[in-house]
């Protein structure tokens, strides 16, 4: 079960001709496949796509009435690879993941697929996680579609430009015999809109057709002499049909006055971002009408030559509004100026930023910037020359009080204990080389665990330890992999590699039932019963059947001591090769939504429900915060007393509390201190539990009295 | 160009921001803010970044509006420096961070902010105070904001059974800085379909709350010193022996008196009335070397601190608040515990041979710490966690027997030790006072080192015995006390002490020059 459910949205997908969308851009993108009469889609998920992955599960119904095939592809090699349905079948097929991260992982396949080339529409979508909020390395998906020669669509962030992207794609894409990329941006998938609908279209040959005909041709496959053949064809016939498909169906824009000094050629996902600097500097209205030229590549690769010759020509200078590096946009109008001789100026990193994210305050600077030197006569007095200095005086004092807040792992979050026992074996036995891997656990790096040296992509955790083998050290490498990765790519190059080459070091697996950090999608592993996925393959049976020969699985994580006592035996057994601990228990953000639901209909319906929830003693607790130290709990925070005697807050635990247990068994664990307090509240009790809490607080409360009718008690007056 | 900013004052897109907390609801305050948008023939855009980046982490929400002329305008997908209309905080750093990221300017700005705190870890995790300074965010944001509206809006929601999305709508709204009414507002809510009656609750309470203009921003954040009323029940008999100590007490110089009740309070709660004379005698020593002159602030460093070494915490001062009826009560009302619901309380203790030997007499309890063999075998019959029911007759009775050997704490093993190390530490303190004042005052400040339980406990020890070890580098220099609460301070700073060693590397070095 995802995080977040589409179910009521994705009936938005029946619209029919002439209707009007309102919702999100994912959801836009798959009424826009729909309604291009796709045969399959597939994908993985990962922001800020994992969404579109969760509409397109929800929407299987819908995708069944039209015939069309839809997966959860183990990875997005898999997505990718999908796509060779397209090869020899005139059926339109999608797939879509995050990138760059899911290029990274998809390239061999697309370089295949971009070889022979395709005959149906093939579309990948790529979801750009690039700047604020992201949560990957910062790179481009742009030089994929440069080196494996596929099209690169980078539509304006708007429903309607969306929708058209995703149809000029699959057109672009049979016209050239080539794959395309449509690039959708992190906040252009979430982005709110409209548009108008057409009605679905069924494909005109579905998967099903083509299984029972089948059909081959070897010079669609990558074998020589075929591959020698395929680049030819790229540069001789695709690339020139993309070409003229771009320039004949007008897929780049050109906005305001034909004629200019200056003009500025952009990405269309930058669209919005330049004409709202425009809009501040008194150069374009709210409608996006605008006094300087603009030229919106939609289609950023490949560049239309004459195209840009014609904007740049009657131009003295040109600035491209380029977002992330290196800048190969700029390089390649430079070069191509330089070429056709015309001496137009290329203004671009040199004015905007060369890395980071373009965000609406570096646009504003650089497009004042670049006017003010090159078309001042367009500007406002003010913009030319500005009074105020721009500088956030406020900021250095707010700079040291203001705590950063990363991301870290939910209230009630079973992966914390299993940090917290790390931390604990690590004081008892001593520091460890650890290798974290990509999903939430990858938290264990951030305060207050400060675990995990490094991280080398998806299910590459274990892998990326690989070295720390050797027969002269006494002490193992700790490596973590999550249920995601595992699946993803871990079980081969994680935990088959360390069985094949006698790895001696720890690998935690920490399972969680689902690839929780990008929206609680099922995996193989998954205790769910999903309809339309085989789920519950436990990660053990799976790492026995590799070779594994040491496996120890804890099925509650919360039980810190247990995990110690897994890892300690771990690091200290003598047996050889990799020692696995599947760690395993319920995302609490998913069990949350699973059973908050449940809890609250069972109480009102009368049934016994015990809910759990901890507290602090305060007058007990003595404010050191060691108990933090090994949690960071949202819920588990500090207080000030009012109390003139005690200088340090103490512990403190608000009603967002789950009562995950995290707290008693690090209390426990870490023999902290007695101020921990489970409550358990009956809803509902029975007449037993009535009868004995009766009995129990009647003599609890004699013996209370007893003592405290002897002795001093203090109240406030 | 003229022309397109006249156009642009016309038709005026509203920009409004949402800086929350991942898992805050950032994202139903969205979809309500562009649903009564739209009810009021406004067409909005609204943008949010999701995923993993957004978990318990700073995440921020973005909506521009303006009014449906049939175009389409062209809406921006980011917050940007400068351009905000309303920016509305669910949290008080969030509100800081916005400012100091440039989302808030006094020109146009309405800043709406919850002044509740949720602490980040790296508030949370610092042995000391390690809390962000909230006055300095408020003083910043009034500054920053054309209009600055704060409150606990937290508070309002979880009041009305309802959650911040609700109060911090009900703000908005009241704010007046969208041009809709507040019954459009209402009609948002009625339509989620989901915990409506609450929700309107808290909308209610902060829509009024808003409009009255209420600053909860102005209101001190520390309450003044407890401790100067005190009620006191019991027999006649120890009522009147607490009186004419709390009037022996009531005499001290008045910057002593409030600490002193507090710590006089505290004792006698902790063993009895003796023990609150001998607090009393320790303090007169204290007394006798202070004077006007310096406010006294080696009497109210006394008074603190030689209540809490007095007060040390042991099983038994555990098992004695453990098993009070105020305790019970505290939990079920903290615990929202109904008379329909029935109440099951765990503790989680984990003795070791430590706390068993401490709690024996002291000759027995030597005995046995000074047989290792005899020691680990104790050990290993305790060591390890127990689960006590309090709410069961077994856990509960198993604690207030333990609670009865509260007549007997002076014979036991634990308070010899204790006393002996606060003996120490006080003549130490009174010592140095005839020399130099201001050290002396910052050797008793030194006790807020040991604190916890168990390896807790030990360390605490060990950073209290190595912030001392500096007196012997620093005795005789004129700023003695200053680099004293230096070292106490870095002491605060992190678990393993590893800032404390760097200051005392200093100190060190201080010393050759």
């Amino acid at each position: 079960m995802a995080e977040r459910s589409f179910v009521k949205e994705v009936q938005k997908l029946r619209l029919g001709a002439g209707e009007t969308f309102h919702g999100e851009g994912i959801l836009a993108i798959t009424k826009a496949l729909l309604q291009c009469g796709v045969g399959y889609v597939g994908g993985y998920q990962g922001a800020p796509i994992s969404h579109l992955m969760d509409v397109l599960a929800d929407a299987q119904d819908i995708l069944g009435e039209l015939g069309v095939h839809f997966e959860a592809s183990a990875s997005e090699a898999t997505a990718t690879a999908m796509l060779a349905a397209s090869v020899h079948y005139p059926i339109r097929g999608a797939c879509t993941f995050k990138s760059s991260v899911g290029l990274n992982v998809a390239s061999d396949a697309l370089a295949n697929l971009a070889s022979g080339g395709v005959t149906g529409g093939a579309l990948i979508i790529v979801g750009e996680d690039y700047g604020e909020g992201s949560s990957i390395m910062q790179e481009r998906s742009h030089p994929f579609a440069m080196k494996s020669q596929v099209w690169l669509l980078d539509p304006r962030p708007n429903l309607p430009s969306i929708v058209k992207a995703v149809e000029d794609g699959f057109e672009l894409s049979e016209a050239s015999n080539t794959p395309v990329m449509l690039m959708v941006r992190i906040r252009s998938c979430h982005v709110t809109g409209s548009f108008e609908t057409k009605e679905n279209k069924r494909p005109g040959m579905t998967v099903a057709d083509a299984l029972e005909n089948p059909r081959r041709d070897t010079n669609r496959i990558v074998l020589p002499p075929a591959s020698f053949l395929h680049e030819k064809e790229k540069v001789e016939k695709r690339m020139p049909a993309a070409v003229d498909f771009i320039r004949s169906r007008r897929i780049n824009e050109f906005f305001g006055p034909d004629r200019g000094k200056a003009g500025i050629i952009l990405q269309g996902g930058m669209y919005n971002s330049v004409i709202r600097a425009l809009q501040r500097i008194g150069l374009a209205d709210v409608y996006g009408e605008t006094d300087v030229p603009l030229y919106v590549l939609n289609a950023v690769y490949p560049l239309i030559d004459d195209e840009v010759i014609d904007f740049c020509a009657d131009k003295d200078s040109i600035l491209i509004v380029e977002e992330g590096q290196p800048n190969y946009l700029e390089q390649a109008i430079a070069s191509l100026m330089h070429k056709k001789g015309l001496d137009t100026r290329i203004l671009g990193k040199d004015i905007l930023p060369m890395a980071g994210e373009y965000t609406g305050q570096v646009m504003l600077d650089g497009i004042s910037a670049y006017l003010r030197a090159n078309a001042p006569e367009l500007l406002a007095a003010q913009v030319l020359a500005p009074n105020a200095s721009g500088e956030n005086t406020l900021a250095a004092d707010l700079a040291k009080v203001v705590p950063g807040r990363p991301p870290g792992f939910c209230t009630g979050c079973p992966e914390r204990p299993i940090f917290a026992a790390t931390k604990l074996i690590e004081k008892e036995l001593g520091p460890h080389h650890i290798s974290s891997d990509i999903g939430c656990h990858l938290f264990s790096i951030m305060p207050p665990f400060e675990l995990g040296a490094t991280t080398m992509g998806y299910g590459l955790g274990p892998a990326s330890a690989s070295a720390f083998n050797s027969p002269d050290a006494k002490r193992r490498s700790i490596s973590f992999v999550g249920d995601g990765g595992f699946w993803h790519n871990g079980l081969t190059s994680s935990i088959g590699n360390a069985v094949f080459n006698q790895n001696d070091g720890v690998i935690v697996v920490v399972d969680n039932f689902y690839s929780a950090a990008t929206g609680g999608q099922d995996v193989l592993s998954s205790r769910a019963d999903n309809p339309t996925k085989s789920t519950q393959h436990p990660i053990t049976d799976a790492v026995k059947g590799m070779g594994v020969k040491w496996v120890r699985h804890i099925d509650r994580t919360y039980d810190v001591t247990k995990v110690r006592a897994a890892l300690r035996e771990a690091l200290t057994t003598e047996e050889k090769g990799p020692k696995v601990i599947v760690a395993s228990s319920e995302c609490m953000l998913n069990r949350q939504r699973r059973e908050k639901p449940q809890t609250a209909k069972a109480i009102s319906g009368g049934e016994r429900v015990v809910k759990p929830r901890f507290g602090v003693d305060e007058d007990v607790c003595t404010g050191d915060h060691a108990c933090m130290r090994l949690s960071g709990c949202p819920s588990l925070s500090v207080k000030k007393l009012d109390d003139p005697l005690r200088d340090d807050p103490v512990a403190s635990i608000d009603h967002t509390c789950v009562g995950c247990g995290n707290c008693g068994e690090v209390a426990d664990a870490a023999v902290l201190c007695p101020s921990f307090y489970r409550a358990d509240v009956v809803h509902n009790p029975g007449s037993w539990d009535r009868f004995a809490d009766r009995l129990r607080r009647r003599v609890t409360g004699f013996l209370q009295t007893r003592r405290e009718k002897r002795r001093l008690t203090f109240g406030e007056a | 160009m003229a022309k397109r900013m006249k156009a642009n004052e016309d038709q005026k897109i509203i920009k409004l921001a949402i800086l929350a907390v991942g898992g805050q609801g950032g994202g139903v305050l969205t979809n309500w803010i562009t649903d009564v948008a739209e009810r009021n023939g406004y067409l909005a855009q609204a943008t949010s970044v999701a995923g993993v980046a957004q978990r318990t982490g700073a995440t921020i929400y973005y909506v521009e509006m303006c009014p449906d002329t049939g175009r389409r305008p062209v809406f921006s997908l980011a917050p940007a420096q400068g351009d905000i209309d309303i920016l509305i905080a669910a949290e008080l750093m969030e509100a800081g961070r916005a400012v100091m990221r440039g989302f808030v300017t006094p020109d146009r700005t309405t800043l709406i902010a919850s002044a509740h705190r949720i602490a980040a870890v790296s508030e949370k995790i610092e042995p000391g105070d390690g809390r962000a300074d909230s006055p300095t965010v408020h003083k910043n944001a009034r500054e920053a904001a054309s209009r600055y509206i704060c409150f606990d809006m937290e508070k309002v929601a979880v009041e009305a059974g309802s959650v911040i999305s609700s109060s911090l709508f009900g703000a908005l709204a009241g704010s007046g800085a969208l041009p809709f009414a507040r019954e459009s507002y209402e009609e948002t809510i009625e339509a989620s379909g989901r915990g409506v009656k609450a929700s309107l609750a808290a909308f209610g309470k902060a829509f009024e709350r808003t409009v009255a203009g209420e600053d909860a921003s102005a209101v001190v954040q520390d309450a003044p010193p407890a401790g100067q009323r005190i009620a006191v029940a019991g027999p006649e008999r120890l009522v009147a022996a607490w009186n004419a100590l709390a009037v022996r007490a009531d005499a001290y110089p008045v910057p002593v008196r409030a600490m002193a009740l507090a710590g006089l309070r505290k004792v006698v709660d902790y063993q009895d009335l003796a023990y609150g004379a001998e607090y009393l005698d320790r303090l007169d020593q204290a007394l006798a070397l202070d004077s006007d002159e310096k406010d006294h602030a080696l009497g109210e460093a006394a008074a603190k601190h030689v209540a809490n070494a007095m007060c040390y915490d042991d099983i038994l001062r555990v098992a004695d608040l453990k098993t009070r009826t105020a305790r019970a009560e505290r939990i079920r009302k903290e615990m929202k515990v109904g008379d329909a619901n029935v109440l099951q309380v765990t503790e989680f203790f984990h003795p070791r041979v430590e706390e068993f030997c401490g709690t024996l007499p002291t000759g027995l309890g030597r005995f046995i710490e000074n047989r290792p063999g005899l020691s680990k075998w104790v050990d290993r019959r305790i060591n390890r966690g127990r689960r006590i029911r309090t709410d069961s007759l077994f856990g509960f009775g198993a604690l207030w027997v333990i609670g009865t050997l509260r007549p007997w704490r002076r014979s036991l093993l634990r308070h010899q030790v204790e006393k002996e190390h606060l003996d120490r530490w006080y003549a130490l303190a009174l010592d140095t006072a005839r020399r130099d004042y201001g050290l002396a005052v910052e050797i008793l400040n030194c006790r807020r080192l040991i604190k916890g339980y168990s390896d807790t406990h030990v360390r605490g020890h060990s950073k209290f015995d190595r912030v001392l070890s500096g007196l012997t580098l620093l005795e005789g220099r004129e700023d003695a006390a200053d680099w004293l609460r230096r070292l106490r301070e870095a002491a605060l700073k992190d678990e393993k002490g590893e800032m404390l060693d760097g200051a005392l590397k200093t100190v060190a070095t201080l010393e050759a020059a």
